[in-house]
């Protein structure tokens, strides 16, 4: 092994087992499920539903929202509690994209206008909308709106040394002004009711299951890029560099690194991995609404990332997913105690364990060897 | 009419306007009249209190200055104004004939060319020595460039005559953070080296450190003096005298007294200053 292994690699061997068994995991995952819905009669036991495959396709697309999280939280100590508005701007780009495609068969049938248009009286498309009935533009905004955003807004953020709390602050005032935003009617975007009623996206009919199938197989092979992406990223000298930045920025900007630079690079990455997760996660869900930017979804996004453990991104898709699945179970069983379980859950994770769900795996296999 | 004053600005016509001078982003350093720095009147407060009171000094090339003073004299302030961390009230530094280092922030101030050990040692403790090295490394600095930044053989060769210069070899994978202060001192010193700089700012490098590390650390700068400037802050007479060819007495925030070891012990305000302590 060459000493260039060591330095780059030393940190990212400790837990490469982790790795390679998340790349397993999550292969097998997009493999089986989809083949258990094909090949099995709905009266098999063994045979997985579309609402199954829609609601493990809507994990993988929350996963990847927490792994964009984890980026900038665990390895360079940029606590945003707005990120949920990057993943909304995605999935409200894609939903502009399914509105356009509906044309004549909305409930009106104006070719051009979404039936909430034509319900306000507007007679033409606002500018914006231009453009989204070509899935490419649609596509490229999904990225780019939320790069937009993270780029003016970490800018002045970043330059005025905003940190620590008050930047996790002002992340939640953002997201809270886009919510408001975003509900009114004039703004264009379908206001309280949001974009939904969609009918096929690329041609394919949104209800089919060969359509939901494609759809959680492309959220979970986007999860597994997005991973493998990031793993990339902090496995190098700018990885290494966050990692520096997270813990003594002003001995950072003293050997030479422009710590602004790097920290707004890595948030646009993070919020457009975030639109990505947004766009991913509206036609399987079927609408997309104002309430995504609320400030509290946010805050429990960052509740996964802690529960899985910060600082190993397949920690924060862990996290997600558990999380999720205890508030499926909660909502459905239990729905007033959710956000009370959700408080409890931090304020025990923060207290005992630090390196989450992930941590204390790894103790226990110290702790046996 | 406060609210006037950026206006007036803009109307004056013998100004020059930082946009139309652009802030010398990474000048060469000339030093061609054999100076490599220069503060003077630099003032700076804190709330009302003067750290530093007109202070004026000049570094030539290549030279070893050592600089003492009782504690709150202003030293490290010096060190901060120098790298950009604190900006001074009044005055002027510049590196060399061309650069401002008060328009400067402190990454340009050390791509220029400033390298700083500061007085408690301050590495990355979650990366380990040899990364340590690594991010302190000369070299580009841009976020593109460091996504595939790969060491080649030379640069690995320069870490590792680092790595042996300063007794860390065997300790080049554990995290700086489990290292001891002196070896933290090393390190940091090692750090420095690895940015070739052409002024090393070093404050108080041998603090924890046994005797034998301290004639060390002696023979290290005085072995990089003639190509390097050196400035050293230090509390520690022996050392001072052992590498000193000239010292600075600092005192209240300005120079009390310059010249040799012994002309400034010999000094009766020096004495006075430090009635008490051992010169
Ligand atoms: N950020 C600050 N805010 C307020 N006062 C400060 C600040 N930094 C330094 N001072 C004060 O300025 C004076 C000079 O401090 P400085 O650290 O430069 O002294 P020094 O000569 O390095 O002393 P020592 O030998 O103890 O390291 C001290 O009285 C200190 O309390
Ligand atoms: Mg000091």
């Amino acid at each position: 092994m060459t000493l260039q292994d060591h330095s780059a690699i030393s940190r990212v061997m400790r837990s490469d087992r982790g790795i390679k068994w998340f790349v397993g995991l999550l292969l097998a995952a997009a493999v089986l499920l989809p083949l258990g819905h094909l090949l099995f009669p709905p009266e098999s036991s063994l045979h997985v539903s579309t609402y199954t495959l829609g609601l493990v396709g809507k994990y993988m697309t929350y996963a990847l929202l927490a792994v964009s999280i984890d980026l900038i939280w665990g390895y360079c100590g940029i606590l945003s509690l707005g990120h949920t508005a990057f993943f909304a701007l995605g999935g409200y780009a894609m939903g502009m994209y399914l509105m356009r495609q509906i044309g004549t068969r909305g409930v009106y049938g104006d070719p051009l206008l979404p039936d909430f248009m034509v319900f306000l009286n507007w007679d033409s498309l606002p500018w914006y909308w231009h453009g989204f009935d070509m899935f490419w533009f649609a596509a490229v905004m999904v990225v780019l709106a939320p790069g937009l955003l993270a780029l003016v807004f970490g800018w002045f953020a970043f330059q005025s040394r905003v940190v620590g709390v008050y930047f996790s602050i002002i992340t939640q005032a953002l997201t809270f002004a886009l919510l408001l935003a975003f509900f009114r009617n004039e703004m264009g975007f379908g206001g309280n009711n949001g974009l939904t009623d969609f009918k096929e996206l690329l041609g394919f009919d949104l209800q089919a299951s060969s359509t939901r199938v494609g759809l959680y197989v492309t959220s979970a092979l986007a999860l597994l890029a997005g991973v493998l992406v990031c793993r990339w990223i902090v496995a190098s000298r700018f990885g290494r560099i966050i990692a520096a930045i997270r813990d003594s920025e002003s001995r950072t900007r003293f050997i030479g690194y422009r710590v602004e630079h790097y920290k707004l690079w890595l948030f646009c990455f993070s919020a457009m991995l975030a639109g990505i997760a947004g766009a991913l996660y509206v036609p399987q869900v079927g609408i997309i609404n104002p309430g995504e930017f609320a400030p509290i979804n946010s805050i429990e996004a960052v509740v996964w990332v802690a529960v899985g453990g910060r600082g190993t991104l397949y920690g924060a898709v862990v996290g997600a997913i558990l999380v999720n699945y205890a508030k499926s179970y909660f909502t459905m069983a239990w729905p007033e105690a959710w956000l009370y379980a959700l408080g409890v859950l931090f304020v025990l994770v923060t207290l005992f364990l630090p390196k989450g769900v992930l941590g204390l795996l790894q103790r226990f296999k110290r702790a046996e060897s | 009419m406060s609210m006037l004053k950026p206006l007036r600005d803009f109307t004056e016509r013998d100004r020059v306007f930082d946009m139309v001078n652009p802030a010398l982003r990474s000048p060469k350093l000339d030093v061609s009249h054999g100076t490599v720095l220069y503060l003077e009147d630099i003032s700076v407060s804190f709330d009302g209190f003067r750290a530093l009171n007109d202070l004026t000094l000049y570094i030539q090339a290549g030279e070893l200055r050592c600089i003492i003073g009782p504690n709150g004299a202003g030293k490290t302030t010096m060190m901060d104004v120098i790298t950009g961390k604190t900006r001074p009230d009044t005055g002027s530094a510049f590196f060399g004939q061309t650069i401002d280092l008060l328009r400067l922030s402190e990454p340009d101030i050390a791509q220029a060319g400033i390298g700083r050990k500061f007085q408690s040692p301050t590495v990355f403790e979650q990366h380990t020595v040899f990364e340590n090295l690594e991010l302190s490394m000369a070299g580009p600095r841009g976020v593109w460039a460091m996504l595939y930044a790969r060491l080649n053989a030379e640069q690995r060769e320069k870490i590792d005559s680092v790595l042996e210069l300063t007794g860390l070899q065997d300790l080049r994978f554990a995290l700086a953070g489990s290292l001891s202060h002196g070896q933290k001192q090393w390190l940091e010193i090692g750090m420095l080296l690895m940015q070739e700089p052409a002024l090393l700012l070093v404050d108080e490098p041998v603090a924890g450190m046994t005797p034998q590390e301290t004639e060390r650390t002696a023979e290290l700068l005085v072995s990089l003096a003639g190509e390097r400037s050196v400035v050293v802050v230090e509390h520690d007479m022996e050392f001072v005298r052992s590498i000193a060819r000239t010292v600075t007495v600092l005192h209240e925030g300005s120079v009390l007294a310059e010249g040799s070891m012994d002309q400034v012990q010999s000094n009766p305000k020096v004495v006075e200053v430090y009635l008490g302590e051992q010169v």
